[in-house]
C-alpha cells in the first residue's frame, strides 16, 4: 500500500541505494589507491583514480547529504535516535569523509611527492574507514540496536556481530564496485596493462566480497532474527538477484567485457542495499519503531515529496550530464599516449613528461 | 570588584550551561560553523566573480582574463572541496550535538534543509563540469557551466538562513499540551524574516570573496606586480565587493527593524541598554556590562533609539526588563555586533571614497597606504561577518528555538568527554586550515614561476630528472584548453601572479579568530 509515509521512506531508501552505488564507487577507488603499491608502480593507477573519480566525487557524496536530510525530515525522532545512540560509528565515519574529500583535493595540488603522498596516504585510508562505519550502522539499524527513545549502548549497538559483518560487506562492495568501474575506464582508455592488472583486482576483490556477503547471513540468524526473517522471506529474491549480478560481473571480467561488467555490478550492489531495505521493512528502527509510526507531519513529507520531485526533474538530468561527459571521448581523449584531441589537433605533451614513460 | 566579578559572571553561564556536554557542543558548532562559513562565501560568490571574468576572456579575447579565470577555478576546486566536507560535518552535528532540537522540530525546520541538499547537488555537479571542463567543451557552452553554480549557491544559502532565521523568529507550528502540532513547513522557508536574513548574509559573502581576492592582488601590486593581470583580478572582484558595501548597512538595517519586538533581550545586549531609559536611548561605546550596569561607557545620545527603532523619543527596552536566565551573554553579544557594525561603515567609507576619487580622475590603486588598507579588507569582511554571526547566535542564547527551547533541552547526554572530540576537531580544523594555504601558496610560485598547469603527482622521483618545472602538465588540464579558447597563454606574454595565496591566508585568521571567540 502506496501510503506517503512509505513514499518518503522509499525516495529516502532510493538515495542510500544510489548513495551506496555512486558513493560506494568513489571510496572504493581508495581502497585501490591505498593497494596500489610504491610510489612508481602505483602510479598509473593512482593517476586514473584521480581522473575517474575527479570530476564526479563531489555529486556523489551529496547523496549522503539528501539521505540525512529526508531521514531527519521524514522521521526525525528515529534519527535523534540513531544519532544518540550510534554516535561513535558517525563521528568515525564522519572524519574518514572530511579527511578523504580533502586530502584527495590537496593531492591534486601538490607540489611535491612527499606531499602527494601524504595526502595520497590519508585520502586512500579514510576512504576505507569511512565506508566500513557507515556500514556498521546500517548493521546496528537491522539488527534493532537503535531504541526508539535514544542513548542506546554506544559500543554494542555496533559492536556486534550483524554490524562488523555489514561494515565489512560495505568495504568490499566499495572496492568491487571500484574495480569493475576503473577497470572499464583503464580499458576505455587503452591502458593495456593496468587493465590488465585491474581485472585481476577486480577477479579478486569480487569473489572475496560475495564470500563475505553470504559468509554475512550465517550470524546474522541469530544475532537479528527479526532481520533474518525478512532477508530469508520477503527480500529472499532479491539477495538471489544480487547472486546473480555478483557471478555475472565475475564471468563478464573474466571474458573481458568490461563495459557490461559495470552494469552487473551495479545491479548486484543495488540488490544486496535493496535486500536490506526489504529486509527490514516496515520498520525504521527495527523491532522499534515502524515507518508509519516514525513518520514527521504530513504537510513535512508532502514537502519533502516536492522536493524529491523537483530534485527528479532537475538534479536527474543534470547528473545524467555530468556523467555523460566524463564518459565522452573529449573527457578521455588523451590518456593513451597520443591520442588526438579533438578539433585541437594533436595534445602537446612533452617527451621528458613523466607519464610517457611509465607502462601503457 | 572587575575581575571576580568577571569570573562570577563566566561560572554563572557556565553553571546555566548545565549538562557537561553542552559546552563543548557549543563550542563545536561555533567552530565548524564559523569555518564552514568562510568557505561557503566563497561558494556563493566565487562562481559569479568568475563568471563574469571568463565572459570577458571569450567576449573581448582577452588572454589576461582567461587566465585568471582558469587560475581562480583552480583555486575554487580546493576551497570548494573542503568547503563540502565542513558542510557535511555540520549535518551530522545537527542530530550528534542537538537530538532534542532536530528530533522535536525535524520535520518543522527540514524542508529549506531538503531544499539545500537540492541546490547544492546541482552545485556539485556543475562544479565539476566547469572544473574539468576546460578545453573539453565548446567554450561558450563551458561559460554557460558556472551559471547554474552562481544560482545553486545562492539558493542554497536562502535556505539554510531560513533554518536560522526561523531558530531567531520561530512560525509555522503551534504547541499544544507540550506536542508540536499544526506544522507548516512552507511558512518556515518563506517568510519576512527569512529573506531579510538571507539578503544581508548574500551580500556578506560577496563581500568576503570580493574583498578577499582583491586583497590578494593588493598585496602582488604593493610588491610592484603592476601589470594588467594585477589590475584586473583587483577590479572585478572589488567592484562585486563594492556593491555589496554600499547595500549591505542598509540591509542590515532593514533586517534588525523588528528587534525590539522579535527578540528584545538582543537587542537591549546589542545596545548595552542596561536600563530603559526615560526618553531617546543614547548610543553606547565602550565600556563593559557588570551586575546590571554598564559602566565606562561613552554614550551619543538618541542615536540608539534612531538607529533601531527608527524613532527619537521611543527608549529600546533595558536589560532590566529581563530575568536573568533570560538575558544572553551581553558583553559577547554587544561587542560582536559593535565590531560588525563598525567595520561595515568603515568598507563602506573605503569603497565609496576609491570610487569618488577615481570619478575625479586621482587612482587610489597608486597610493601605498590604500592598497595597504585593500590588502587587509579581506580580513575585515571576514570578520564583519563572523562577528554578525556570533551577534546573532550568542544574542539569542539561552534560547536555541527563540522563546520555544532553551539550549540545554536540545543537547544530546554526552558528557565532557565532548571536550576530547572537540580537541580533535581543532587540530582536524587547524590542519585542514594549513594545508589549504600551503597548497595554495605552493600554486600561486608555482604559476608565478610561468607553469601554466601543475603537474600531476604521482609519479616518483620523476620530475627531479625531468627538468624544470614547466615541461610538467597535468595529465587532464592539456594545453588543449588555452589552444582552443584562442588564447595561448604560456606565450602571451603575461606576467603570472601570486593568486589565491592570500585568501588562504586571510581564511586562517578568520579561522582562528572563529576559534578563539
Ligand atoms: C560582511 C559582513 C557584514 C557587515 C559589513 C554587516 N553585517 Fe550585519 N550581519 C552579518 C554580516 C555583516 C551576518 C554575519 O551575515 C549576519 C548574521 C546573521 C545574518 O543573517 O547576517 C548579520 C546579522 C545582522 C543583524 C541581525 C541580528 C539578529 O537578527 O539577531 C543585524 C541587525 C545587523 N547584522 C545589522 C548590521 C548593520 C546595521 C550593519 C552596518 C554596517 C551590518 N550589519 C554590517
Ligand atoms: C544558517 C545557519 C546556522 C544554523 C542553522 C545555526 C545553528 C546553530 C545551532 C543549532 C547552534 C547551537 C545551539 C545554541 O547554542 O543555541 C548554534 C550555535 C552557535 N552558532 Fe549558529 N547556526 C548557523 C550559522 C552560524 C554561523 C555562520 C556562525 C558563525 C560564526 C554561527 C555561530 C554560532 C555560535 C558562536 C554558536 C554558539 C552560541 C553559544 O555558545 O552561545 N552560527 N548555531
Ligand atoms: C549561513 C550559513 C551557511 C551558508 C551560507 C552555507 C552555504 C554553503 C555553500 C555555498 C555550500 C557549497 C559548498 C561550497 O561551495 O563551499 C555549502 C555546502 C554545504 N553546507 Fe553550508 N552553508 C551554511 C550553513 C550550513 C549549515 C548550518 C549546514 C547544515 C546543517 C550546512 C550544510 C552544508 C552541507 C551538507 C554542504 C555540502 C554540500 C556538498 O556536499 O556539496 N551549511 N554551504
Amino acid at each position: 500500500m502506496m501510503s506517503l509515509e512509505f513514499a518518503v521512506a522509499a525516495a529516502l531508501f532510493a538515495g542510500v541505494v544510489a548513495y551506496a552505488v555512486f558513493g560506494g564507487a568513489d571510496f572504493g577507488s581508495g581502497f585501490h589507491d591505498l593497494t596500489a603499491g610504491g610510489a612508481r608502480r602505483g602510479a598509473p593507477l593512482r593517476t586514473l583514480i584521480d581522473h575517474s573519480i575527479g570530476p564526479v566525487w563531489e555529486a556523489n557524496h551529496v547523496w549522503l547529504i539528501y539521505v540525512l536530510v529526508m531521514w531527519w525530515t521524514g522521521f526525525p525522532e528515529s534519527f535523534a535516535a540513531a544519532m544518540t545512540t550510534l554516535y561513535v560509528p558517525f563521528v568515525f565515519a564522519l572524519i574518514g569523509i572530511v579527511l578523504r574529500g580533502a586530502s584527495f583535493a590537496f593531492r591534486k595540488y601538490s607540489e611535491t611527492l612527499w606531499q602527494a603522498k601524504l595526502f595520497g596516504v590519508v585520502f586512500a585510508t579514510s576512504s576505507v574507514l569511512a565506508p566500513f562505519f557507515l556500514g556498521t550502522i546500517v548493521g546496528a539499524l537491522a539488527s534493532g540496536r537503535v531504541p526508539a527513545g535514544g542513548n542506546g549502548d554506544p559500543w554494542t549497538s555496533w559492536i556486534n556481530p550483524t554490524a562488523l559483518f555489514t561494515g565489512c560487506i560495505s568495504v568490499g562492495t566499495c572496492a568491487f564496485l571500484a574495480a569493475t568501474f576503473l577497470t572499464a575506464d583503464a580499458a576505455r582508455r587503452g591502458e593495456t596493462a593496468l587493465t590488465a592488472k585491474l581485472r585481476v583486482r577486480s577477479l579478486v576483490v569480487g569473489a572475496a566480497t560475495g564470500v563475505v556477503v553470504f559468509a554475512g547471513l550465517i550470524p546474522i540468524e541469530h544475532d537479528a532474527p527479526t532481520f533474518w526473517d525478512g532477508l530469508t522471506g520477503r527480500a529472499a529474491p532479491v539477495m538471489a538477484l544480487s547472486a546473480l549480478g555478483g557471478i555475472a560481473t565475475l564471468v563478464l571480467l573474466w571474458r573481458r567485457r568490461f563495459g557490461p561488467a559495470r552494469v552487473t555490478a551495479v545491479a548486484a550492489v543495488a540488490a544486496v542495499m535493496a535486500g536490506w531495505g526489504i529486509g527490514q521493512y516496515p520498520w525504521v528502527l527495527v523491532d522499534q519503531v515502524s515507518i508509519s509510526e516514525g513518520a514527521g507531519a504530513t504537510a513535512t513529507l508532502q514537502g519533502l515529496l516536492v522536493a524529491v520531485g523537483i530534485a527528479a526533474v532537475i538534479v536527474g538530468p543534470a547528473l545524467g550530464y555530468l556523467f555523460y561527459l566524463t564518459q565522452s571521448p573529449e573527457w578521455n581523449g588523451e590518456a593513451g599516449g597520443g591520442v588526438k584531441a579533438d578539433e585541437g589537433g594533436p595534445i602537446r605533451r612533452p617527451a621528458s613528461h613523466w607519464s610517457s614513460r611509465l607502462g601503457g | 570588584m572587575d575581575a571576580t566579578q568577571l569570573l562570577a559572571q563566566a561560572s554563572d553561564v557556565v553553571a546555566a550551561a548545565d549538562p557537561a556536554g553542552l559546552m563543548p557542543a557549543r563550542q563545536q558548532m561555533a567552530l565548524s560553523l564559523g569555518w564552514h562559513i568562510i568557505l561557503a562565501c566563497f561558494g556563493v560568490a566565487f562562481p559569479a566573480i568568475i563568471f563574469v571574468m571568463h565572459l570577458r576572456g571569450i567576449r573581448k579575447n582577452d588572454p589576461v582574463a582567461l587566465n585568471l579565470a582558469k587560475r581562480w577555478g583552480k583555486v575554487s576546486a580546493v576551497l570548494f572541496a573542503i568547503g563540502a566536507v565542513s558542510g557535511t560535518v555540520l549535518s551530522f552535528e545537527m542530530g550528534l550535538l542537538w537530538p532534542g532540537l532536530m528530533g522535536t522540530f525535524g520535520d518543522v525546520l527540514g524542508l529549506p534543509f531538503a531544499f539545500e541538499g537540492l541546490a547544492f547537488f546541482l552545485e556539485a555537479i556543475f562544479l565539476g563540469i566547469y572544473l574539468y571542463g576546460w578545453g573539453k567543451m565548446p567554450p561558450k557552452l563551458h561559460l554557460l557551466m558556472v551559471l547554474p553554480m552562481a544560482i545553486t549557491g545562492v539558493i542554497g544559502t536562502y535556505c539554510v538562513l531560513a533554518v536560522n532565521a526561523w531558530m531567531n523568529a520561530p512560525t509555522g507550528f503551534d504547541i499544544v499540551n507540550g506536542e508540536v502540532v499544526n506544522i507548516a513547513p512552507w511558512a518556515v522557508l518563506f517568510n519576512q524574516h527569512a529573506f531579510l536574513a538571507f539578503g544581508h548574509m548574500w551580500l556578506a559573502a560577496y563581500m568576503v570573496a570580493g574583498f578577499s581576492i582583491a586583497s590578494v592582488y593588493a598585496v602582488g601590486m604593493l610588491k610592484g606586480r603592476r601589470d594588467r593581470h594585477h589590475r584586473l583580478g583587483f577590479m572585478v572582484p572589488f567592484a562585486f565587493a563594492t556593491i555589496a558595501a554600499l547595500a549591505q548597512p542598509f540591509a542590515g538595517h532593514f533586517l534588525g527593524h523588528d528587534l525590539a519586538e522579535r527578540q528584545p533581550a538582543k537587542l537591549a545586549a546589542f545596545e548595552f541598554a542596561d536600563e530603559t531609559a526615560d526618553g531617546a536611548t543614547p548610543l553606547t561605546i565602550g565600556g563593559i556590562y557588570v551586575d546590571g550596569e554598564v559602566k565606562w561607557a561613552v554614550e551619543i545620545p538618541y542615536l540608539s533609539s534612531v538607529a533601531s527603532l527608527n524613532s527619537f523619543t521611543e527608549p529600546v527596552p533595558g536589560l532590566d526588563q529581563f530575568a536573568e536566565e533570560d538575558e544572553p551573554p551581553v558583553n559577547f553579544a554587544h561587542y560582536s555586533f559593535q565590531a560588525m557594525v563598525g567595520i561595515g561603515l568603515l568598507l563602506l567609507a573605503a569603497v565609496a571614497l576609491f570610487w569618488f576619487l577615481r570619478w575625479r580622475k586621482r587612482d587610489l590603486l597608486e597610493n601605498k597606504w590604500f592598497l595597504r588598507f585593500m590588502a587587509v579588507t579581506g580580513l575585515l569582511a571576514m570578520t564583519a561577518m563572523e562577528a554578525g554571526w556570533i551577534a546573532t547566535e550568542v544574542g539569542r542564547q539561552p534560547w536555541i528555538v527563540y522563546g520555544v527551547m532553551r539550549t540545554p533541552e536540545a543537547a544530546a547526554d554526552h558528557s565532557a568527554g565532548l571536550w576530547a572530540v572537540y580537541g580533535g576537531s581543532v587540530l582536524l580544523y587547524g590542519g585542514m586550515t594549513i594545508a589549504a594555504i600551503a597548497i595554495l601558496r605552493s600554486m600561486s610560485r608555482r604559476w608565478r614561476e610561468g607553469a601554466a598547469d601543475l603537474p600531476s603527482p604521482y609519479g616518483p622521483k620523476l620530475l627531479a630528472a625531468d627538468g624544470p618545472v614547466e615541461v610538467r602538465d597535468c595529465i587532464d588540464e592539456k594545453d588543449g584548453a588555452d589552444v582552443k579558447d584562442g588564447a595561448d597563454v604560456k606565450n602571451g606574454g603575461v606576467e603570472l601572479d601570486d593568486a589565491a595565496v592570500q585568501d588562504g591566508a586571510d581564511a586562517q585568521a578568520a579561522d582562528s579568530e572563529g576559534t578563539a571567540k
